[in-house]
This record gives structure tokens, sequence and C-alpha cells, in this order.
């Protein structure tokens, strides 16, 4: 018998006690020279189309904390399902483990319905969890995927709502890869448009804004079909340096060697093997 | 202006803009009309996070069951996640009558969740469609949780522009066609004016008969302005 009540307060879960301790901390801890811990937040540039087959995702590969790079080359396309993939934005380790939570739980669900899993019932349950935290899983999600009603593309903001649209953009980057949408998006493209539609708005996020960067990843998903194309385009390649500022072998000359070899004895000797089976 | 709870520790950014932390609102104007037969309601399409249009051919105009629709403002996250909620209870609750369930059963709800978390929650809600018994309804529920219906009803930012024109072009016993383009006409002037609206004018009228939906593109709105 399903009960009519909708909100049922669970014992366990986050605990906020310290968050005012946090915001005292925050504001003495600078007179003290000392600086608090950054979360590391992928800055980043997402986005998602909708063309005549599928759906196309893209991402940078630029993870930031504060204003350094910590990881060049990171993943921000994650798996869901095998017709299902989720671009993610913000938090880093929000959005690694919420989309692991949710993959977990739909390839349960998957196996107890016997069907392939729908795009929609990705949504409902990230949109779910979500609103459940209030905003406190900085992740800001484009969903994609091709299920049995077609091809969908979802956007879900980190307070729990979304919207089903055929283009969506997020992130730091996201108003210059819109603008590229903006221009040139047209319903029903066929692959290679569609594919060179999202490079170039995740190459606008990379170029334009600072919180994107490196190189550009793509998933193409279609019926029965996935492309991850990692990286689909370096962008950004390590320069090869024109000259080398090492010293030649003899630039310093050698006036006096003198060499006094040191007598050690081996005292003791005894060997562990490592169990390695 | 948000709750308190929703502030961020460390404020400004210039590597994280301002819309990539400010919850996404739905800005808007929504108006439902009652007429002899229905409901017309109708509603803008633009979601905004800060000064950015998260989306600007949103559909606030969400079905809770067959006839009975609800108009959609505040906060985009809350309002989604009750509407789910009470498109749920409501459905349960007509598989048990075994008959269409009353408009003011989906006001009751709405008003019962608004009411019992309004600390956590902003959400400005206007609940209309038809049914058998009382025909054409329209229910308001505010921020705060009030349930009181009206023959017309307008909510959201944009809202406060068009009191003045709705209190006085607003007529009993107009019919169906008159509902819908004075509907069209009011929200085309809030979001006029009011930055938080715009994008499309979304228009549904609900009767016996079903649900017809229209949309009028920006090019087609009705003009006022000679300037």
């Amino acid at each position: 018998m399903a009960s009519v009540s909708v909100c049922q307060y669970h014992s366990g879960g986050f605990s906020f006690e310290n968050c005012k301790r946090n915001a005292l901390l925050e504001a003495d801890i600078n007179k003290l020279g000392f600086s608090s811990p950054a979360a590391r937040k992928t800055g980043t540039t997402i986005c998602g189309v909708v063309y005549k087959d599928g759906v196309v995702l893209g991402a940078d590969t630029r993870a930031t904390e504060g204003m350094v790079v910590a990881d060049k080359n990171c993943s921000k396309i994650h798996y869901i399902s095998p017709n299902i993939y989720c671009c993610g934005a913000g938090t880093a380790a929000d959005t690694e483990m919420t989309t692991q939570i949710i993959s977990s739980n739909l390839e349960l669900h998957s196996l107890s319905t016997g069907r392939l899993p729908r795009v929609t019932t990705a949504n409902r349950m990230l949109k779910q969890m979500l609103f459940r935290y209030q905003g406190y899983i900085g992740a800001a999600l484009v969903l994609g995927g091709v299920d049995c009603n077609g091809p969908h593309l979802y956007s879900i903001y980190p307070h729990g709502s979304t919207d089903k649209l055929p283009y969506v953009t997020m992130g730091s980057g996201s108003l210059a890869a819109m603008a590229v949408f903006e221009d040139r998006y047209r319903p029903n493209m066929e692959e290679e448009e569609a594919k060179r539609l999202v490079r170039d708005a995740i190459a606008a996020g990379i170029f334009n804004d600072l919180g994107s960067g490196s190189n550009i990843d793509l998933c193409v998903i279609t019926k029965g079909n996935v492309d991850y194309l990692r990286p689909h385009d370096m962008a950004n390649k390590k320069g090869v340096r024109t000259g080398s500022y090492r010293y030649k072998h003899g630039t310093t000359g050698v006036l006096t060697k003198a060499v006094t070899p040191l007598n050690l004895e081996v005292v003791e000797e005894s060997v562990q093997t490592m169990d390695t089976s | 202006m948000f709750p308190a709870n929703v502030s961020t520790l460390n404020t400004y950014n210039d590597l994280y803009p301002d819309w990539t932390q400010r919850e996404v609102s739905t800005g808007t104007t929504i108006m439902a009309v009652e007429f002899e037969g229905g409901v017309v309601i109708g509603a803008d399409s633009r979601t905004t996070t800060g000064a950015y249009i998260a989306n600007r051919v949103t559909d606030k105009l969400t079905p809770i069951h067959e006839r009975i629709f609800c108009c959609r403002s505040g906060s985009a996250a809350d309002t989604q996640a009750i509407a789910d909620a009470v498109t749920y209870q409501l459905g349960f609750h007509s598989i048990e009558l075994d008959e269409a369930p009353l408009v003011q059963t989906a006001a009751s709800l709405f008003r019962e969740m608004c009411y019992r978390y309004r600390e956590e929650l902003m959400a400005g809600i206007i609940v209309a469609g038809w049914d058998p018994r009382r025909g054409g309804q329209v229910y308001t529920v505010p921020v705060g949780g009030m349930m009181t219906r009206q023959p017309v009803s307008v909510g959201g930012s944009g809202s406060s522009y068009i009191y003045g024109y709705v209190d006085s072009n607003y007529r009993a016993g107009m019919s169906k066609e008159e509902c819908l383009k004075f509907t069209a006409e009011a929200l085309a002037l809030a979001m006029e004016r009011d930055g938080s609206s715009g994008g499309v004018v979304r228009l549904a009228v609900i009767s016996e008969q079903g649900v017809e939906r229209q949309a009028i593109l920006g090019n087609q709105l009705p003009k006022f302005s000679t300037v």
C-alpha cells in the first residue's frame, strides 16, 4: 500500500553543524595569513545537442583549484548506462559521485524492469536527489541519450530544476558556447555538422573562459551505438621548446679531483618476498 | 530575496560568474481566467539564473491531471518538485476514486505542501482546470501557502505591472476568445516591462472537450507602444 506522504527525513545524510564554525574561520583565517582550502571545481564548458540520429555531448578537460589548473586532462563525460551519458560541471567530486550513484541505481532498475533505461528516468533520479540536498551538492549536469522514445537532452541544475531542450550548455564557459549554438543550431542536423557545432561551442568556451581549457572530448550517442571520442580535438597541444638553457659538458673547467672511498660493511641482509598472488 | 541558507561562503570570484552560483528562478508572469465552460491559462517562457536566461522557451504550464494544470512561478527547482509530487498524489487519488479529481482537490494538495514547508520553499502557483462538478475554476496558492478561488488571477514578478490592466479590463461572462485575447495582451504588457519575463506567450484552454495549447511567438505578440 503506497503511502501518500512524500518527504521523509533520513537520519543519515549531511550534518551542517560546522557551517557556522567555517564561516567564522573564513573571516579570521585571512588575518593569520593563510587561505582556506578550495574545493576542486571543474570550471568547465559542457554542452549537448540533439541531431537527426541522436545526441552529441561535448566537454573541455580542465579541472581548476582556485586559479591553478589541477588536472589538464580530466574526463567530464560520465557513463550512466550503455545508451545514456552525462557531462558534469561544478564541484568535481559531486559530479563524479552523483553520476556514479545514479548509474548504479539505474543498472539495478534496468535489471528489474528488463528494459534498456530511459533518459527521462535518469533525469528524474538525478533531479530528485539534487533537490533533496537543496543545492549543497554542486553538480550542474548535461544529460543525454537515446532510448525507445528517441534522442533526449536535459540540463540539470544543482538545486534540482531541469529543462528538456534541443541544445544546452552549462558551466562557466556556457555563455560562450551558447553564443555559438544560438548562431548555428538547426533542427535535424547531420552527424558531422552536429559534431562540428559541438566542437566549436566547446572551443569557444576554452578560448574565451579562464575556467575551461585543454582538449575537447566528444560523445556521440545513437540508437545502439556510442562513440566516446577522447580526445576529439587537442586544441591546446604543449609546444616544443625552440632553445635549451642546459650547459654543455665541459663548460665548467675542473681544477682538482679527489676521490675518497667509503668502506662500508654489510651487517645484515634479509629478503622478504612480496605476496603477488 | 532568497532564503538565508542558500548563500555561498566565498562570494565574489571573477572566474565563476554570478549565474553559476545563483539558484534558477522562473522570474515570470503567469495568469489564469475562468469563463463559462472552462479556464484560459497563460505564462511567459523565461527562466533566469541571476542575469542569464537559462531557458528562453520554458513551459510553465504544467499538467497535473488530464484537465487540471498549474502555472509555476518562483524557484524552478521547488515548483518542479512540488508539481511532480502533487501529480503523483492526485493520480493515486483519482485511481482510488475511479473518477476525475476535482480542481479544488489539486489546489488543496498544493496548499498543503506549500504551507507545511513554507520556510523552505519559494513557490507561487496558480491551479486551474475543469471538472464535471463545478466547471472551470482558478485557485491561487501564492508564496506562504494561502489558497483562494478567484475568477481571474495573476502571479509572478511581472504581475505587479499588470494589476491595473487586469482590474480595469476584466468583465464577468467573457467568451473563450475574449479571455484568450485578454490573457495574451496582459502577458505581453508584463513581458514588455518586467526583465525577468519574456520569450513567447504560452496559452492553454481547458474545458470539457479537453486541452488546446498554443504559443504566440515574439514577433506576433500584441503591440501597445508606439515608441
